[in-house]
């Protein structure tokens, strides 16, 4: 396996969760630094409340995770939640890459004048 | 190098990659348009895709399978929703079944190619977005990943039998 295994309703809130654009934004905050849901909360034009709800949707997807410190609700990225995504997103870039390569290899193969290649 | 950029992000769960070649637009095109040439580089070397079907119309449907050195045949299909010679293609793709029919619960990836002119060189911009990571992971359990790493010590053996040709 690529990675670990998930089993369905992980899949599923892994991806509803994503599905947001708030959540994505909140996602993409709390995995450079860490902020509190009141912080966060102050970005957005909407309720904490709200915001609050978005933040317990990403917990459950297990791509935040909330600490409480003294009065206030911590939240920060999931760093294993989203690890695998990009190692999965690091081998597709080489794929890609290599795709790349192997095209041009065949580009050169022809000579410039003569390039058409029958139908 | 033929790879100018690459860029993840993660949380729309997409990979932009930018390249640039030594022909013209026209040329370029052909190896999307082509099935021969587009099975020549779409599989990684000892992984060869082969296309059964090459529809290449808007609507139009592809359906191929790569080889394994195990002999497995794992299948994938495609849909041109776009196509705007020689400039934009953009295909849904996911994985099929042994009868060649779409594995609906693996979900759709959806592709945007563009091919710009730079004075007679082309820049070629791939966008590929998944609708989830377990279709990103079956993708590469498609035979790629294993491809992948043998083909950073066969690339070489590859370009030297080409420029030898």
């Amino acid at each position: 396996m690529v990675v670990d295994q998930l089993d369905d309703a992980g899949i599923d809130r892994l991806f509803q969760a994503l599905a947001d654009p708030t959540r994505r934004d909140i996602v993409r905050r709390v995995t450079l630094g860490e902020y509190s849901v009141s912080g966060l909360a102050a970005l957005y034009a909407m309720s904490f409340a709200a915001v609050q709800k978005h933040v317990a949707v990403l917990e459950r997807a297990t791509l935040v995770s909330k600490e409480r410190r003294g009065r206030e609700q911590i939240v920060r990225g999931n760093h294993e939640g989203l690890q695998n995504v990009r190692r999965l997103l690091d081998e597709y870039e080489e794929i890609w890459r290599q795709r790349a390569a192997r095209i041009a290899d065949i580009l050169a193969e022809e000579p410039k004048n003569n390039r058409r290649v029958p139908q | 190098m033929t790879v100018i950029s690459t860029t993840k992000n993660p949380e729309a769960l997409s990979l932009t990659l930018t390249a640039e070649f030594d022909a013209d637009v026209e040329r370029v095109w052909q190896i999307w348009e082509d099935p021969r040439q587009l099975e020549r580089w779409w599989g990684p070397p000892g992984y060869p895709a082969t296309f059964e079907k090459h529809e290449f119309t808007p609507g139009g449907k592809a359906a191929y399978y790569m080889t394994t050195p195990e002999g497995e045949k794992p299948r994938g299909w495609w849909r041109f929703t776009r196509i705007e010679r020689p400039h934009r293609l953009e295909i849904d793709d996911g994985f099929a079944d042994e009868s060649g029919a779409p594995v609906e619960e693996m979900g759709t990836g959806h592709m945007v190619v563009t091919l710009e002119d730079l004075a007679g060189r082309t820049r070629m911009t791939v966008l590929s977005i998944f609708e989830s990571e377990e279709q990103m992971s079956a993708m590469l359990e498609m035979g790629m990943e294993e491809g992948m790493k043998q083909a950073a010590g066969q690339i070489d053996s590859v370009l030297a039998a080409h420029a030898n040709a």
